[in-house]
């Protein structure tokens, strides 16, 4: 570890290695740090992407896609459900991925690019001389470094620490953070081309239950819920257990898996001086669908291309660095993160009456494109009593 | 005084995020708290673990509780 680089980057996930590859190929000196030993484990994530998010990234491959996914279900609380296909064809849709091989090829793709690594790495506080931002104190193997950088990019995840330090409000609100359980069962009856969803306020408050399959008999079976409706006997993990016992009997379990997803609004701001954040860091995760890996890995390319520019010109003062903030908030994942915020207000608010209602009324959905806007221009259009019972819905649609 | 149960804690940081003083964090896969910054005693760490690994060992005051209801969401 040296004690100076152009850019320092915070976390070794999706986000931080896309930002330290990004940076590393517009020919900036770059660390990289891991708190981890190593990267990519443990899995916080039901490793669910879109196909077209991913292909802006990365070329996909075998080694670490577990299954590829033709459609989806979507099943009410008595059970009733519609399935979503693409233009009934049987093109892959999205991917469940192996996280533990996939952030390693990202993190690999920033090294290839030039970024130095450190893993068991820690930024334990920001250094700030005269009010101003300027690196940070590292632990490693019991050793204390001070490492500057001309920009620190935060992609530090759901704990989102670094930002706080620097004085950046990054707690989320108990209602708007979904404590998440997830097992690897194996040896089910699934179909392993249909990502299932399953809605219901009694057995997944203000959250949903997910079988995402991982290939031949096998899945993440995982539920979110509302931290507000967690507490002693109702936890996310026990109502994973009783979805498992009711549907997987027989499954044998191989991982469990635990984190909590933000679906609260982005950070009010995501750059400082001389600090950008990225990723579930920034609270860039889907308020809705909770996903998290696309958003992270275009926020940490921003992220990056905005610290190259910045430092060439000689101004990383945040009003040179808003430019990340104007480009993310203008961009279509900025803007669905507003639309898909102000549906999941409404969604929250439907008991499971009123979603048994609502999923009576779907049918099997063929799309052109399979995506959130979309699935919600149909429901509502299968729904109208939607739209009368809550004005706002339309506006942000 | 927040109490660990170390061997349920799986150390995926949702407590730290929702931490209103900052109180928690996650040091690789020990999660450490530092009593002198939990100040409201608002139990949302405790409230929030997937596998309830948190437990708040003291009661918090009516006044406490009264001042801590803002930070919760429903």
């Amino acid at each position: 570890m040296k004690d100076s680089y152009d850019v320092l980057v915070i976390g070794g996930g999706p986000a931080g290695a896309t930002a330290a590859k990004t940076a590393a190929e517009a020919g900036l000196s770059v660390l990289l740090i891991e708190k981890r030993p190593a990267i990519g484990v443990p899995v916080r994530c039901a490793e669910g992407i879109g196909k077209q998010g991913l292909c802006e990234f990365i070329e996909p491959d075998k080694k670490w896609i577990c299954a590829e996914l033709k459609g989806a279900f979507i099943a009410g609380p008595d059970g009733s459900k519609f399935t979503l296909k693409k233009n009934s064809s049987d093109e892959a849709l999205g991917y469940v991925l192996d996280r533990k091989i996939f952030d390693r090829e990202l993190v690999w793709k920033a090294v290839e690019a030039g970024a130095e690594v450190q893993v068991h790495a820690r930024a334990s506080a920001p250094i700030i001389i005269n009010g101003k931002l300027q690196g940070a104190v590292i632990q490693q193997h019991g050793i204390t470094h001070e490492v500057r950088a001309k920009i620190i990019i935060a992609a530090d995840g759901v704990e989102s620490k670094f930002a706080k330090w620097a004085g950046i409000n990054t707690t989320v609100p108990l209602g708007e953070l979904e404590t998440c359980a997830q097992y690897i069962i194996n040896d089910i009856d699934i179909d392993e081309t249909t990502a299932q969803f399953h809605v219901s306020a009694a057995n997944a408050p203000l959250g949903y239950i997910w079988v995402f399959p991982k290939g031949k008999r096998c899945a993440n079976v995982g539920i979110g819920i509302a931290g507000t409706k967690s507490g002693e006997g109702h936890r996310a993990r026990d109502y994973l257990d009783k979805f498992v016992k009711e549907n997987f009997q027989n499954g044998k379990i191989t991982e469990l898996i635990v984190g909590g997803v933000s679906v609260c609004k982005p950070l009010e701001s995501t750059c400082a001086d001389n600090l950008l954040i990225a990723g579930d860091a920034a609270r860039l995760s889907d308020p809705i669908t909770g996903g998290g890996i696309y958003n992270a890995m275009y926020s940490g390319k921003l992220a990056g291309e905005t610290a190259a520019e910045a430092i060439k010109s000689g101004d990383t003062s945040k009003t040179a660095l808003s430019a990340y903030e104007r480009k993310w908030r203008m961009s279509p994942m900025g803007i669905a993160l507003i639309r898909n915020y102000a549906v999941k207000e409404v969604f929250i608010t439907l008991d499971d009456a009123k979603l048994n209602s609502l999923f009576h009324s779907m049918t099997d959905l063929d799309l052109d494109e399979i995506n959130v806007k979309n699935l919600l221009l149909k429901i509502v259009k299968s729904n109208p009593w939607l739209i009368r019972e809550i004005p706002t819905l339309m506006r942000s649609l | 005084m927040i109490n660990i149960k170390r061997d349920v804690c799986a150390y995926c940081g949702a407590c730290v995020s929702v931490c209103p003083h900052g109180a928690l964090e996650l040091i690789d896969a020990y999660l450490s708290v530092d009593e002198t910054l939990c100040r409201s005693r608002c139990r949302i760490c405790e409230t929030v673990c997937p596998l309830g690994a948190i437990h708040q060992e003291e009661t918090a005051s009516a006044e406490e509780i009264k001042k801590a209801q803002p930070l919760f969401r429903v």
